[in-house]
C-alpha cells in the first residue's frame, strides 16, 4: 500500500441553518496516497467542495465541521492552533479555485499576488522570491514570465490566468494541492492544457492532488483513485480501472451511461431521472433510492453502509457486495 | 544574427510593454488623465490656484482682512477694490483670499480625519462581523440620525467657538456615513474568490484587510472624499451663518454670503463673490474626483 499523505477519517461538516441541520458532508473517509491524484465526482450540491472547504477550514458560517477528523501526514488539523494552520496552508496544502476571473485581486499585479503568497511561509528577499515566481511561471508554462509578471489580472487570459493561479498554489511547493473544478470555466482545449499541467506537476515534484470535478472525463484522464460522492456520502469509491470497467453503484452506471458516445446513434440522451434530495430531508433509507431504478424495498428503509468489494473497492448499496439482498 | 533577433524581441517587448501599461506608474497615469481628460486638469489647476491664493494672501493684498475704510462702504468693484467693499468698507476680495483659507482647512482636514475613521471602523465592523459589527454599525446609526447640523452645533457649542472646534465637530459627523459604505464594500468584497485564495495561502487576517480590501475600496473612496470636502466646506458656512463657526472679523465664505444677504439688492458683489468661489470649488473637486477615478481604478482600465 502506498504512504499516505492526507487521511480523511468519518468527516461530518453540516450547515446550521434556521430552517434545520444540512449534513453536506457526512461520515466521508478519504485517502490520499502521496504522488497521487485522487478524484471526488458528482453532482452539484453532493458536497464535494464542503469536503474540500473542510480540509483548508474555509468553511463559512453557518458551515461547520462536527465530527471527524483530518490527518495530514498524521498530523490532525483541527487541532492545530490558528498560527499552525495558517503555516499548513499555502506551505502543505494549497487549493486552486473554479474560477480564474474572480480568484485574482483585479488590483494587484498578478506577479506581486504570487510573490506574496511566497513571502509569507519564507523568510527570503523581494528580490529572490521575485526570481521564484518568475521560476514557477516558467514551470506552469507561462510565456514571457517576465512581462507577465508586471500584468494585472484582466489583461491576461482565462487559461493564463488559471496557470497563475496554479503558480500560487506551487510557490511553496506543497505536499498536497486541492483542485477545485478547475477547469469548469474554461475551454476545452485550455481545459485539456491545464489538466496536463497539473498531471505533469504532481509527476515531477511528486505532489499529491486532490481533484474535485462533475466531469467523469477529466476524472478517468487524470486520477489514480476515485471517490463518487452523492448527497454528502461516498457511495462507491476505488481505483480508476476498477470504478470506470466494473461501476457497481446505480448512481455511478448512470453517471457512466449518460456520458455521450459519438460512434452511438441515439435519438435521447440517457439521463438518471429526478434530482438531489434535500438534504435536509433525506429519505428514511438509501438516499438515491428515489431515483435508482433497481430499488428494491429494503432501500426505502434502511440506509446501506460502504461495503468492500476487495482491492480497495467499495460501494454503498444493498445491491451489492456483503450486505448483497438477494432479488426478492 | 543571434543578436539582431535579441533586440528584435527586446523592442517588441517593449512595445508591449508601453501597450499594456507596464511600469504603470502614479505619474503616468496622472499624465494620461492629463491628456485624456482637460475638465480634471482644469480643476485641479483651480483648487490649486485657490490653495496658493489663500496661502499667499498678505503678500497679494494690500488690504487686511478686518480693515475697514468708512468712507467707501459697500462700494462697486473698481480697480482700488477689485471685488467692491462690504458695509463696513471691507476690501471684499481680500476677505475672499482670507476665507479661503478657512474654507480649503475645513473642507480637507476634517474630511481626511473622518474617511480615516470611517475606513477603519467599516472594514472592521465589515470583516470581522458579529458583536463588532453590532457595536460600531449602531454607533453609526446614533450618529446618523441626529440631523448633522445640529449634531455639529451640538459639539461646537460644547467646545466653544474656534477653528479647531469646526474640525472635530465636522469630523464627528462624518465618519458614519462613511464607515457604512466602507462596510458594505467590505462585505461584499470578504466573500471575493481571491480573499478565499488569500486565506488558503495562509495570509493574515489584517494583511488581507490591507492588500485585498482596502485597494479595491479605493474608487469608491475617491468618489466620497470628493462628495464630503464640498459638504464639510458648505457645512461650515452654515454653521459661520448660525453664529458658532467663524466669528467675525474674522473671514470665512459662508459667512461672507450670509453677511452679505442684506444688500442683496444694492451691493450684490458682497455675497456674490463668495458664492462664485464655493460653487468653483465645489465642482472642482467633483470633476477632479471623477477624472481620478477614471484613471486609478483597474477595473477600468483600458477602457
Amino acid at each position: 500500500m502506498d504512504e499516505m499523505l492526507l487521511e480523511i477519517n468519518h468527516l461530518k461538516s453540516y450547515f446550521f441553518t434556521r430552517k434545520g441541520v444540512s449534513p453536506a458532508v457526512d461520515d466521508v473517509s478519504i485517502r490520499v496516497p502521496k504522488g497521487k491524484i485522487v478524484g471526488i465526482v458528482g453532482e452539484s450540491g453532493c458536497g464535494k467542495s464542503m469536503t474540500a472547504k473542510s480540509i483548508m477550514d474555509l468553511l463559512k458560517y453557518p458551515g461547520r465541521v462536527v465530527d471527524g477528523e483530518i490527518l495530514l501526514e498524521g498530523r490532525d488539523l483541527a487541532k492545530l492552533s490558528a498560527r499552525e494552520k495558517r503555516k499548513v496552508r499555502g506551505e502543505d496544502v494549497s487549493m486552486i479555485f473554479q474560477e480564474p476571473m474572480t480568484s485574482l485581486n483585479p488590483v494587484v499585479k498578478v506577479g506581486k499576488q504570487v510573490r506574496e503568497a511566497i513571502l509569507i511561509h519564507q523568510k527570503i528577499s523581494k528580490e529572490e522570491a521575485k526570481k521564484r515566481v518568475l521560476e514557477v511561471f516558467q514551470q506552469v508554462g507561462i510565456s514571457e514570465p517576465e512581462k507577465r509578471y508586471e500584468c494585472y489580472p484582466h489583461e491576461l487570459s482565462g487559461g493564463l490566468r488559471q496557470r497563475v493561479m496554479i503558480a500560487m498554489a506551487m510557490v511553496c511547493r506543497p505536499k498536497l494541492m486541492i483542485a477545485d473544478e478547475p477547469t469548469t470555466a474554461l475551454d476545452v482545449t485550455i481545459e485539456a492544457q491545464i489538466l496536463k499541467l497539473i498531471k505533469q506537476l504532481c509527476d515531477t515534484t511528486g505532489m499529491s492532488c486532490l481533484l474535485i470535478s462533475h466531469n467523469l472525463g477529466v476524472i478517468a484522464q487524470m486520477c489514480d483513485y476515485v471517490y463518487v460522492m452523492y448527497a454528502g456520502k461516498i457511495v462507491e469509491q476505488g481505483d480508476v480501472f476498477t470504478l470506470f470497467d466494473h461501476p457497481t453503484h446505480p448512481y455511478t452506471k448512470g453517471l457512466l451511461a449518460s456520458i455521450i458516445h459519438l460512434d452511438q446513434l441515439t435519438d435521447r440522451l440517457s439521463t438518471i431521472p429526478g434530482v438531489v434530495p434535500n438534504l435536509m430531508h433525506l429519505p428514511a433509507g438509501c438516499a438515491f433510492c428515489g431515483r435508482c431504478s433497481e430499488a428494491k424495498e429494503v432501500c426505502k428503509t434502511k440506509k446501506p453502509e460502504l461495503y468492500d468489494l476487495g482491492g480497495g473497492h467499495a460501494v454503498r448499496c444493498f445491491l451489492t457486495g456483503e450486505g448483497k439482498v438477494s432479488n426478492e | 544574427m543571434k543578436r539582431e533577433v535579441n533586440t528584435e524581441a527586446a523592442a517588441e517587448q517593449e512595445a508591449l510593454a508601453a501597450q499594456l501599461g507596464e511600469s504603470d506608474t502614479f505619474l503616468d497615469k496622472m499624465k494620461r488623465m492629463a491628456a485624456n481628460n482637460k475638465l480634471a486638469v482644469f480643476s485641479a489647476i483651480l483648487i490649486l490656484l485657490f490653495l496658493i491664493l489663500a496661502v499667499l494672501a498678505p503678500v497679494i493684498t494690500p488690504y487686511s482682512f478686518d480693515e475697514q475704510d468708512l468712507l467707501a462702504r459697500l462700494a462697486a468693484p473698481s480697480a482700488k477694490h477689485l471685488l467692491g467693499t462690504d458695509e463696513l468698507g471691507r476690501d471684499v476680495f481680500t476677505r475672499l483670499l482670507y476665507g479661503a483659507r478657512v474654507s480649503m482647512a475645513v473642507g480637507i482636514i476634517p474630511t481626511v480625519v473622518s474617511m480615516l475613521i470611517g475606513v477603519m471602523l467599516g472594514m472592521v465592523s465589515g470583516y470581522v462581523g458579529g458583536l463588532v459589527d453590532s457595536v460600531i454599525m449602531r454607533l453609526a446609526d446614533v450618529v446618523l440620525s441626529f440631523p448633522s447640523l445640529l449634531l455639529a452645533m451640538v459639539i461646537m457649542y460644547t467646545l466653544g467657538d474656534g477653528i479647531t472646534s469646526i474640525f472635530i465637530a465636522l469630523a464627528v459627523t462624518n465618519w458614519a456615513s462613511v464607515a457604512r459604505v466602507v462596510r458594505s464594500e467590505t462585505l461584499s468584497l470578504r466573500e471575493a474568490e481571491y480573499v478565499e485564495a488569500a486565506r488558503s495561502m495562509g495570509v493574515k487576517d489584517f494583511v488581507i484587510i490591507m492588500r485585498h480590501i482596502l485597494p479595491n475600496c479605493i474608487p469608491s473612496l475617491i468618489v466620497m472624499f470628493t462628495l464630503n470636502v464640498p459638504s464639510a466646506i458648505l457645512s461650515e458656512s452654515s454653521l459661520s451663518f448660525l453664529g458658532i463657526g467663524v466669528q467675525l472679523p474674522n473671514s470665512s465664505w459662508g459667512l461672507m454670503v450670509n453677511m452679505g444677504r442684506t444688500y442683496l439688492y444694492n451691493a450684490p458683489w458682497i455675497s456674490l463673490a463668495p458664492s462664485a468661489a464655493i460653487m468653483l470649488v465645489v465642482l472642482a473637486f467633483n470633476f477632479l474626483g471623477d477624472g481620478l477615478r477614471d484613471v486609478l481604478d483597474p477595473h477600468l482600465k483600458n477602457s
